[in-house]
């Protein structure tokens, strides 16, 4: 890609995509630090997660700013101004997925001094491994503007889908063998729930990869495999 | 609530083009034009939709003015110029030996960079045309036209009562706008503009880019233009020359957000010229 004439044009175009890649990492590391402060019960190193997302708002108003700024100095076309909005979209949905993960430590801080059986955890362990790994992907293919490991991580989604399908039968059955599960078991629905919503907006992240590189946004239906909608696991004893 | 939006409907979100690209008024087919030794337009074919405004943009010395001239025969008075391939409009032929250039240029009109009023009086500025090609039998008709091209020009409110004042006295976008009066009284079907608003400044650009967008329901308008923004701005098509090729054209909308050949993109962009 050859440069810009102008130089600073070319640092703010550079600047927006480091950003991206600094809020990506955090967005991340926080998703990983979410589920670990569940799973060691450690409620310190969950408030820390918890309090680390507000890096991540700061640097979504700062992208914001910028990208305003440029919109009204630069009159961004074509390429620029695929970046920029597709930058301006990107960090909004690395805000949320920080959001979400801010979440699930606000859960496990709530639920730290509850036991739960090891076996609860794995489902919910193999999301978060899926869904950092989507999002890793998909910022690779941000950074390295490729459209087609985009559209790979936008494909993958089903996968964390269906996991999150047998998590959400597997805690309505632990809820219905013993009602004094129930509080635990919602909070790791909603914990479950949010990895899942944080797979979405990768595929949001990816479907705004393509458009960035290509001009156009991805073709046809994205698989998805999310069926939870429609299912009810009835009492035996009914 | 899923906020993912389905990538089907995202495919076709895409606002209509505010030209549905029109018969094409004027069809150009491999123009070639010289000046002596110099080849400075290269096979240029290119289609410009019929009421819409078409935008040449590229680089000093691409050949866009120069192609520009060609639509209706400027060039013709350039000694060392040489102009092959077929321009029509409306499917004939405009470098028909047996076509009066005179009668060409009524059809088509011109607006030029710098404002360039007669030393008349406003009214005789505009009454000019009309009055050489005799079309109007009456003053009260005359009258009319000049009255009904200031309005069409957005300058009559301006100088309704100072008809009679030198046209020269007038400010410089109000100047381009008599101009542009001036071209429209006799009636054209085209407009050119050749970098019409270059030497003004924003307001006065804007009222020019805001006549312009009237006037496309009229006339067939075709503008150089050096601002990229003003192409963006007023046209439904662009059309981007370098070193004396047509590199590419499409809808305006397509050409600034996904343009397809990487010259073009290299050029709006600001990162040659």
């Amino acid at each position: 890609m050859s440069e810009h004439i102008v130089t600073s044009y070319e640092q703010e175009l550079a600047f927006l995509d480091g950003k991206i890649g600094q809020m990506g990492g955090l967005a991340e590391q926080l998703v990983g630090e979410a589920f670990d402060s569940l799973a060691s019960h450690n409620p310190g190193r969950a408030k820390a997660t918890v309090a680390s997302d507000a890096t991540i708002d700061l640097l979504h108003r700062e992208l914001e700013e910028q990208v305003i700024l440029m919109i009204a100095r630069r009159q961004p076309v074509a390429n620029d101004l695929r970046q920029i909005i597709s930058v301006l979209k990107v960090a909004g949905e690395l805000e949320r997925v920080g959001d979400l993960a801010k979440n699930v430590a606000k859960r496990a801080l709530t639920i730290s001094g509850e036991t739960h059986p090891k076996g609860l955890l794995t489902g919910l362990q193999h999301m978060t491994d899926l869904a950092s790994q989507q999002l890793k992907e998909v910022l690779d293919a941000y950074a390295a503007r490729d459209a087609d490991r985009a559209l790979t991580v936008w494909r993958n989604d089903e996968k964390l889908d269906a996991v999150y399908n047998s998590v959400f039968r597997e805690l309505l059955t632990y809820m219905m063998e013993d009602p004094r599960n129930i509080g635990l078991c919602t909070h790791l629905l909603f914990v479950a729930k949010n990895l899942e919503r944080i797979g979405d907006h990768t595929t949001n992240i990816a479907e705004t990869v393509t458009y960035m590189t290509l001009g156009a946004f991805p073709e046809g239906e994205r698989p998805k495999n999310d069926i939870t909608s429609s299912t009810l696991v009835s009492s035996p004893l009914r | 609530m899923d906020m993912r939006p389905d990538p089907l409907i995202m495919m076709t979100t895409q606002p209509a083009p505010t030209s549905v690209a029109a018969k094409p008024k004027v069809v150009a087919r491999n123009v070639n034009v010289f000046y002596g030794q110099k080849h400075a337009l290269k096979d240029v074919s290119v289609d410009i939709p019929e009421r819409s405004v078409t935008s040449f943009i590229g680089p000093s010395g691409c050949g866009k003015s120069t192609f520009l001239r060609c639509i209706n025969r400027m060039n013709d008075t350039v000694a060392s110029c040489r102009v092959e391939g077929t321009i029509l409009i409306d499917g004939k032929d405009i470098y028909d030996p047996a076509l009066d250039p005179v009668q060409l240029r009524a059809r088509v009109g011109m607006v030029f960079q710098k404002p360039n009023p007669f030393p008349k009086s406003i009214y005789d500025n505009v009454a000019y045309g009309p009055r050489i090609h005799g079309l109007s039998r009456s003053k009260g008709e005359l009258d009319q036209i000049v009255e009904a091209s200031l309005r069409k020009a957005s300058l009559w409110e301006e100088v309704k009562d100072r008809l009679a004042d030198s046209g020269t006295g007038l400010s410089g976008g109000q100047q381009q706008r008599l101009c542009i009066a001036r071209t429209i009284a006799i009636n054209p079907e085209i407009i050119l503009m050749d970098e019409p608003c270059s030497a003004l400044d924003p307001i006065a650009t804007a009222r020019i880019e805001e006549l312009m967008e009237e006037l496309r329901h009229n006339f067939t308008i075709v503008i150089v233009t050096h601002s990229m923004q003003q192409a963006a701005r007023v046209s439904q098509q662009t059309a981007f020359f370098h070193l004396g090729v047509l590199v590419e054209q499409g809808d305006t909308s397509q050409i600034f957000t996904n343009p397809h050949d990487k010259r073009t993109q290299d050029y709006i962009t600001g990162r040659f010229g």
